[in-house]
């Protein structure tokens, strides 16, 4: 269950993009997407294809990885198609009774396709590339400016690296609750969804006492610990620009420019 | 009948001093008006020196962990004071100075670890105390070092054993540089295994690097070699006694709850039957020696 969860995957390496900083990346995947939405034209598209291309060869993550990343979103992404394939308006290409597919619906649901796929991959070999602290950290960081508007920037990064921390802990937690319940006697896997939906009451019961007994403690470990909110605390591992992430600023900008100009000037 | 003793003279610097501290807590009781008063700590008074291993025995439900927050100022005090080196811990302009003087370790190794790495979990609390990258990573590597667990320091915390864990918690103290550290029935979760690993630690850090010691458990084998002892029993201090003269109030102990060491608990019976065993014999193998003779 658990388990197979992908988030906040993280593929062990140690190239360029592994490297780059986490503001670089999460910024990178931010234009990669928007500039990816912006009116089609196969130009854009091809540069697009080609900018993947060349970040995932330079990340070094296996093909195969990727995608794995894409299958749990096949069912949407199919159905997504399907519906633009059928249900657009325009020249007829095939018609059977009242289905019937344009020209139009054709290129609709291919740019579609390929869109999707390229937001799964490209925003993966982020998370395949970044560790989840380094992620919080750099979303601590080029979020900084909304603690102004009085958003716990800090707050909710810790929060998100504390959750991390002890998704193996209460998977573990989950796995020995379900073992107790099953050697009493409960079974899990049959019956209707009604049915399996009630039976998960006395695993989830367990489970929420228990993490809540967890964060009480913790709370008083980082009491003990001196913990004291985000300000005046300093950094084991601060981000710190090199050189290479000016770099890599710098193509970013680059493949922007050249994408908007895609859209706005090659439009077909 | 129970009596408090303080010591006298002033030979040695105070760590921690607690004068009549009371803990109460209220709670509302399902149809009922008035919350219920719960007396935690009764009057309790007590004194560590620098440089000291002080044991508190009682058992569960004794005040004996309420006792240990309120000395590292994670709980005030209802009525009475504590001064840690001399700062009163009612002011809040002290709660983080004494919690840096005095760390705590706690019983749950899972429920303590903060950080997804090793050392990132060791930096959590210099970086909270705002040191300066460079020396978080010499306070880690010394910290580590002390524990002898440097060989962890990449490790995710979930790999480790409970010993290990425990033993990263206790890193996760040392790199705030504290002079007194609080332990919480630190082994109560452990093997036999773990719980060997996590004593001779703390031993080291006792003897080797001068850190007053504050260990709490139910386990009188743990604390046999304590400079002080401190007995505790419904919120209240019932002893401050050198562990050789414990030894002679078996009985009393046992009706608090405490379990003496094995031999201690086999002399005692063998005598209560009748067998004659000197008061020289002081150890298991003094023990056996004389028992095989």
């Amino acid at each position: 269950m658990i388990r197979d969860m992908t988030l906040g995957q993280y593929y062990k390496g140690d190239s360029v993009i592994h490297r780059l900083d986490a503001r670089v990346k999460l910024m990178g995947t931010l234009l990669f997407v928007v500039t990816l939405f912006l009116p089609k034209s196969p130009a854009a598209l091809l540069s697009a294809t080609l900018f993947l291309a060349g970040v995932t060869a330079l990340s070094k993550v296996p093909l195969s990885m990727l995608i794995r990343g894409v299958k749990p979103l096949l069912f949407l992404i199919i159905f997504s198609a399907g519906v633009n394939l059928l249900f657009t308006p325009g020249e007829t290409i095939v018609q059977w009774g009242f289905l019937r597919i344009t020209k139009e619906g054709l290129r609709l649901s291919i740019y579609l396709v390929i869109r999707l796929v390229y937001l799964v991959v490209g925003s993966s070999i982020m998370t395949f590339t970044t560790t989840p602290g380094r992620l919080a950290d750099g979303l601590e960081k080029s979020l900084g400016f909304l603690t102004k508007v009085r958003i716990p920037v800090h707050e909710l990064a810790m929060m998100i690296s504390i959750a991390l921390r002890f998704i193996p802990v209460l998977t573990e937690e989950l796995d020995k609750i379900m073992k107790a319940q099953m050697s009493r006697g409960a079974d899990f896997e049959s019956g209707s969804l009604m049915q399996r939906a009630r039976q998960m009451i006395p695993i989830l019961v367990p489970l929420f006492v228990s993490s809540i007994r967890r964060a009480s403690d913790l709370a008083l470990a980082m009491d003990a610990r001196c913990y004291n909110g985000g300000i005046g605390r300093t950094k084991l591992k601060p981000l710190r620009y090199e050189k290479r992430d000016y770099a890599a600023y710098g193509v970013l900008g680059v493949y922007t420019v050249w994408m908007a100009g895609c859209a706005f000037f090659l439009r077909a | 009948m129970p009596t408090v003793c303080l010591i006298k003279g002033n030979s040695k610097m105070k760590m921690i001093e607690a004068l009549n501290l009371i803990f109460k807590y209220k709670s509302y009781v399902q149809n009922q008006e008035m919350p219920e008063e719960t007396l935690v700590l009764d009057n309790v008074s007590l004194s560590i020196e620098k440089g000291d291993f002080v044991g508190i025995l009682g058992h569960n439900g004794s005040g004996k962990s309420t006792l240990a927050k309120a000395l590292t100022a994670l709980l005030k005090p209802s009525q009475g004071a504590v001064y840690v080196k001399q700062m009163d811990s009612s002011l809040e302009e002290n709660v983080i100075p004494i919690r840096r003087t005095a760390g705590m370790v706690f019983q749950n190794p899972d429920n303590q670890l903060v950080g997804n790495l090793v050392e990132e979990d060791v930096a959590f609390g210099p970086e909270n105390l705002g040191v300066p990258t460079e020396e978080i990573w010499k306070r880690i590597s010394a910290a580590l070092e002390a524990v002898g667990m440097t060989a962890y320091r990449q490790s995710v915390p979930h790999s480790l054993s409970g010993g290990q864990k425990q033993k990263i918690a206790i890193a996760g103290i040392l790199a705030m540089e504290p002079e007194c550290i609080v332990f919480d029935e630190p082994t109560a979760m452990l093997d036999p295994r773990g719980r060997k690993e996590v004593l001779d630690a703390v031993h080291f850090l006792n003897k080797e690097r001068g850190i007053t010691v504050l260990y709490i458990t139910h386990h009188m084998e743990e604390v046999e070699d304590a400079d002080w002892l401190y007995v505790m029993d419904r919120g209240r201090v019932l002893w401050k006694e050198r562990p050789e003269v414990l030894w002679e109030k078996e009985e009393e102990l046992m009706r608090c709850g405490i379990r003496l060491p094995f031999y201690r608990d086999l002399i005692w019976r063998l005598r209560k039957k009748g067998v004659e065993i000197p008061k020289t014999v002081q150890s298991e193998e003094a023990l056996l020696e004389y028992l095989t003779r």
